[in-house]
């Protein structure tokens, strides 16, 4: 075999195209969510998200609903009882997220653990990009379509919001609809990172391609290029690796991504030094 | 001029148990610079900010240009430069990118850039000496150019009322001359200016009025029946007779 057959052989497969699909849209909107994720401060809130949504997707399955629908609903329910702890007691943000996130993901567990075997515990964790389902496809597809459209749209208000609330509230922007927006989004990114890389790895994809793109750049516009850029790169390197060594997908896209973010922090740490 | 381009009645703002403002009734008339002075805690900074809406007043009402303080910032009728500089300063934007948001209010839903917002950002920057640093991320900036971009910003803006809250902190000589004169130019053209300042001798060339305020206003009028050494002394409680 010629190198450049190695190269090809595995994307004549369809499930490998499906899950090139998968992973590609869920790591790009993801990215383009995490450069604003990691200047707000709110890496955390991506951790709790994802791990909140964990009986929503149980519960979808047992009813037969699209896991969307019930990811969806417990992501903004724990995004909003983290709200309502954080701004009725003196308890710090950090530890609002921790306590919603970890029980919500409880509740997860136990519900995984005293129902039928029908709900694989390890494909929600972990993902199970190469087994999705037409469903599936048709959803991630939808789902990343929307929260790009609305992300690339609105990218300057939320850049504001980002940076100066303040400022936002004088000069009459709807500074509390900015931020919901912003977490109905990332619940959305949630969700379609669910179907690459589960419910324990999609916090990684809302974290490190922002921080990697940030280390690169000191311009938001190029960061909102560059880390989806990464994303991309390192969905087709971890697929496509998967293949080869016949190894965890969800975790070869992240261990790439990890990689990424390696390699920026060489480069911007000799940039500085020359600098 | 007619009805006056703030208008702050019988304010009151609690932070829980403590009493920022007691029965604050201020006026300042469209087309006029006003300076409120008073000691650290004597609660200037928060007047500025009942009047731009970020802290509710717990008795009394304010007024901008006649409507309530929701509608004069829907309208983006209010500018507010902020005392504290708590700009994250690795955030990744230019100095210019700043100032546009200023103008946010003005531009599409997508807040597209128009030649217009172009050229009012260049002479904002322009106006406050900075024209040349329109480029620079904004964390490598001193903090007295930093607190000039923020002005810039507001100056963009195109506010009909300004809101400044201690301007010239760390300003050195020569800018804060040039922004004295930046400011006096907004209101002969008929901006009107309420600014906080601990600075007294550039009071009189910028203000037509000024506020003396120690929770409660002391006292109030043209600047140079106000700002009286035995006023100042009251103020700032070095006289016996000040009430705590
Ligand atoms: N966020 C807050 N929470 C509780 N109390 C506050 C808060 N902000 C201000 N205060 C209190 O309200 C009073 C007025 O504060 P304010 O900041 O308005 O004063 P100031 O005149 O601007 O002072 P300075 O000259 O130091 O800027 C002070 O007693 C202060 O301790
Ligand atoms: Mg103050």
């Amino acid at each position: 075999m010629t190198w450049w057959e190695v190269l090809v052989e595995p994307w004549q497969f369809e499930f490998m195209q499906r899950a090139l699909l998968v992973t590609v849209l869920a790591g790009v909107v993801a990215a383009v969510l995490s450069c604003w994720l990691v200047l707000i401060g709110w890496s955390l809130m991506g951790d709790a998200v994802s791990h909140a949504v964990l009986p929503g997707v149980v519960l979808s399955y047992l009813v037969g609903a699209p896991f969307a629908v019930g990811a969806l609903v417990f992501g903004l329910g724990a995004v909003g009882l983290i709200g309502a702890v954080r701004e009725t007691t003196r308890l710090k943000e950090d530890t609002a997220i921790g306590v919603v996130f970890t029980t919500a993901f409880a509740v997860g567990v136990v519900l995984v653990s005293t129902t039928p075997s029908q709900v694989d515990l390890s494909h929600i964790l972990f993902g199970n990009v190469l087994g999705v389902s037409d469903a599936d496809i048709v959803q991630v597809v939808v789902l990343a379509a929307v929260a790009l459209a609305v992300l690339v749209a609105r990218r300057r208000d939320i850049t504001l919001y980002a940076f100066d609330r303040v400022h936002a509230h004088v000069v009459g922007l709807p500074v509390r609809r900015i931020g919901a927006m912003l977490l109905l989004l990332l619940a959305l990114a949630v969700v379609v990172a669910l179907q690459a890389v589960g419910v324990v790895l999609a916090v990684a994809m809302l974290i490190t391609p922002g921080a990697t793109a940030f280390l690169l750049t000191d311009r938001i516009e190029r960061m909102l290029v560059v880390a989806p850029l990464v994303a991309t790169v390192c969905a087709v390197a971890g697929i496509w690796t998967s293949y080869l060594l016949d190894a965890a997908s969800a975790g070869l896209v992240v261990v790439f991504q990890g990689l990424a973010f390696a390699v920026a922090y060489v480069v911007a740490r000799r940039r500085e030094r020359v600098r | 001029m007619s009805e006056p381009a703030l208008d702050v009645r019988g304010l009151t703002v609690r932070y829980r148990d403590v009493v920022a403002l007691e029965d604050v009734t201020v006026q300042v008339a469209q087309g006029q610079a006003c300076g409120l002075v008073g000691m650290n805690g004597s609660g200037k900074s928060t007047l500025l900010k009942a009047v731009v809406g970020l802290v509710r007043p717990d008795a009394g009402s304010v007024a901008v240009l006649g409507g309530t303080p929701d509608a004069a910032r829907a309208g983006g009728l209010v500018g507010y430069v902020p005392q504290v500089d708590d700009v994250d300063r690795d955030f990744p934007v230019t100095v210019d990118d700043v100032v546009l948001m200023g103008r946010y209010h003005r531009m599409g839903r997508r807040r597209r850039t128009r030649p217009v917002d172009r050229a009012a950002v260049d002479e904002a920057l322009t106006r406050v000496g900075l024209a040349d640093l329109a480029g620079r991320q904004i964390g490598r900036l001193s903090g007295g150019q930093r607190q000039r971009v923020l002005l810039a910003r507001a100056l963009a803006q195109e506010a009909r009322v300004l809101l400044l809250d201690e301007p010239f902190t760390g300003l050195d000589v020569v800018s804060e001359a040039a922004i004295t004169a930046v400011l006096r130019g907004l209101v002969d053209d008929g901006c009107t200016v309420l600014l906080s300042t601990h600075d007294l001798a550039t009071l009189p060339e910028l203000c037509e009025t000024s506020v003396l305020l120690h929770r409660r206003v002391l006292a109030q009028g043209p600047t140079a029946d106000v700002v009286t050494p035995e006023n100042l002394a009251r103020t700032f409680g070095l006289d016996a007779r000040a009430e705590a």
